[in-house]
């Protein structure tokens, strides 16, 4: 075996040629297929059905996943390229409606049965059937070991009474990827559950008015004697929980990267602006105070980052990572809470009208450190694992 | 039916672009390339045709070790397999015909479909030149291309007006803008492309000299246009075009 002592360290390439050309097709649908009519989903807080198709049709949906249900095997930088990518569409609404499946089939993957699979997987990644993810209820998100919605098991059936809450895509799908609870309290006592939405029982509330992310429908959905096949159970009974976990971790690196996007974004918004606008006979620009102010902005975007692809990195390698990507995800949303404000102040008044980029970005941002697990409960997480 | 596509390297025509201080070529370390606008018309006329009538796309393209990636870009549209001809600097047309009559005689195709001319010097020359050193025909300026077994009846943008021309095959067609719209790569198919084949060959492989018979020595950017004025009435604008601008 040869043996090189190397002098010089070489410094790790995230996106490979390879990468590049997924992102170019990524770019190109978004521009041909989305940016043309954004603004007007945006206003009509919804985008068209058949955009799921036309994304599965490119293989926008599948990327990442088996090829046996009809997805593209890829590694974790051909996620994070369409998902920056599709973040320029300038809508976090309509990348949120999209890539709902993102949340909902991963659990499916790691607990279902191929039947399964072939049931819930394949339809959504062919863009046919909407996938969404339930666990938030009225009374808790993340206090997962605390839901209250209630699966009893009556013959071969689980009768399931209650109700979840801010669902992404929840209006529109076809099927839910819900836990419930089947055992006694605490976490111990949750499963997961596929909810069809054209089981009797389950109704889906009025679109639900939202600051930001006009272009995803959210919903709140109910469940009264909604009777679910027991083959709909993923894994073992009482073990949903572990499940539900795992998936925020992906969940967290994907809002980190929605984040990075916002922020960067804003700046090149920023930054365009700040050189065509003038103020006392000079561009924007032109004054010390907007350079710094684009100076730091860039450095947040660069630095948060680079930071989320090295988690990224590690978690693609298999490695935990889940208090790094509580990490990321939280300096990530300060980063784009900083620059997107800052980017509505070069606009100044312009940066709160309606249909500047800017204006939907700073709206867009602020569920960021809320949704997938909020700021403070990122600190706790990390908290226990310093 | 067996079809020779190529994909020349290009910088891309959404960016600015800027001469290089020298004024012998244009700055690329910040330049982001892509396939010739007008070899992408041609891959996916390319494989129109074989969709239709089944057969082999093949794509070649000449430049450095990064002109891989716009071969890929026509494996990821659906092209069979690949031909790289390794040169450190983009040949002239010339050198680029001769390079390609080589791969025809070793290839056979039926068809060479290439772009008119590529966006980046805007020479209009491999395919003509390409078609005589070969002595086939050739239809450049392609809008529209049917197969009928041994012919192509191709029309043709001419000024005023479409020119329809039946030409046996095998022959050599270039494309125009208004051919078709082609398509993006779907991502299943870039990650397939991976594995699909690249030959890489150098133009010495061939036999072929590339000693440039064209050198540019000098690029400048355009001037900057001067601001417009708005006058007052016509014979305003008379006397401005007259004693300024020049014009008549």
């Amino acid at each position: 075996m040869s043996f090189e002592f190397k002098t010089t360290c070489e410094y790790q390439k995230y996106f490979t040629p390879s990468h590049d050309l997924v992102r170019k097709s990524a770019r190109q649908f978004v521009k041909k297929e989305i940016l043309p009519y954004i603004e007007e989903w945006e206003e009509a807080c919804e985008f068209p059905k058949e955009m799921y198709k036309k994304a599965a049709d490119i293989g926008l949906l599948g990327i990442g996943y088996p090829e046996e249900y009809g997805g593209t095997p890829a590694d974790i930088f051909y996620r994070l390229a369409v998902s920056e990518e599709l973040m320029r569409s300038g809508s976090g609404g309509f990348c949120a409606g999209l890539g709902s499946h993102n949340i909902a089939i991963p659990p499916i993957l790691s607990m279902g049965t191929d039947e399964q699979k072939k049931r819930f997987v394949a339809p959504v990644l062919d863009g046919e059937k909407i996938a969404a993810l339930g666990i938030t209820e009225p009374g808790g998100g993340s206090d997962v070991a605390n839901i209250q919605t209630m699966a009893v098991r009556d013959g071969d059936h689980y009768v399931v009474n209650g109700c979840k809450t801010f669902i992404t895509s929840g209006c529109r799908a076809d099927q839910l990827t819900c836990a419930v609870r089947t055992g006694a309290e605490g976490a111990h006592g949750i499963s997961m559950l596929v909810i069809e939405a054209d089981t009797p029982g389950y109704s889906v509330s009025e679109k639900l008015k939202k600051t930001g992310w006009w272009a995803s429908d959210t919903a709140e959905i109910y469940f009264d004697d909604c009777r679910v096949p027991v083959e709909n159970l993923l894994g073992e009974e009482n073990q949903g929980f572990y499940g539900i976990m795992a998936n925020f971790q992906y969940e967290r690196l994907m809002l980190a990267v929605m984040a990075n996007m916002t922020a960067r974004l804003a700046m090149e918004e920023a930054m365009r602006y700040s050189k065509e606008r003038k103020a006392f006979g000079k561009p924007l620009a032109g004054f010390q105070v907007t350079r710094h102010k684009l100076v730091d902005m860039a450095t947040l975007v660069e630095v948060s980052t680079e930071f989320t692809y090295r988690v990224a990195a590690k978690i693609g390698a298999g490695e935990d990572q889940i208090k790094e990507v509580s990490m990321a995800k939280n300096f990530a949303c300060m980063a784009s809470d900083r620059v997107t404000y800052d980017a509505v102040q070069i606009f100044g008044g312009y940066g709160y009208m309606r249909g500047y980029l800017v204006e939907r970005l700073a709206r867009d941002n602020r569920i960021l450190s809320i949704g997938g697990g909020a700021t403070e409960i990122m600190k706790e997480i990390i908290s226990k694992l310093m | 039916m067996k079809i020779l596509v190529t994909a020349k390297r290009v910088t891309d025509p959404d960016m600015k672009i800027k001469v290089r201080s020298d004024g012998a070529g244009i700055e690329t370390s910040s330049m982001s390339f892509k396939v010739n606008p007008f070899d992408e018309i041609a891959i996916e006329e390319a494989l129109r045709i074989k969709e239709d009538k089944g057969g082999e796309v093949i794509v070649v393209g000449i430049g450095s070790d990064k002109a891989q990636t716009e071969i890929r870009y026509g494996l990821s549209m659906g092209a069979d397999r690949g031909i790289h001809i390794t040169a450190g600097s983009d040949p002239d047309s010339d050198a680029v015909a001769r390079i390609l009559v080589k791969i025809v005689e070793a290839e056979s195709p039926d068809m060479v479909l290439l772009g008119k001319q590529a966006i980046d010097v805007d020479d209009n020359q491999v395919a003509q030149l390409l078609a005589e050193y070969l002595g086939w025909g050739q239809a450049c300026f392609a809008s529209k291309v049917s197969i009928n077994d041994n012919t192509a009846r191709v029309e043709r943008e001419v000024d005023g007006g479409i020119e329809v021309v039946d030409m046996d095959l095998p022959g050599v067609i270039s494309a125009d803008l208004r051919l078709n719209e082609p398509r993006y790569p779907a991502l299943p198919a870039i990650m397939k492309a991976r594995k699909k084949e690249i030959k890489k060959m150098t133009p010495a492989d061939l036999g072929v000299d590339t000693t440039s018979k064209v050198v540019i020595t000098q690029l400048a950017e355009p001037p900057q246009r001067k601001g417009g004025r708005i006058v007052e009435d016509v014979a305003e604008l008379v006397k401005a075009l007259k004693e300024e601008a020049l014009v008549i």
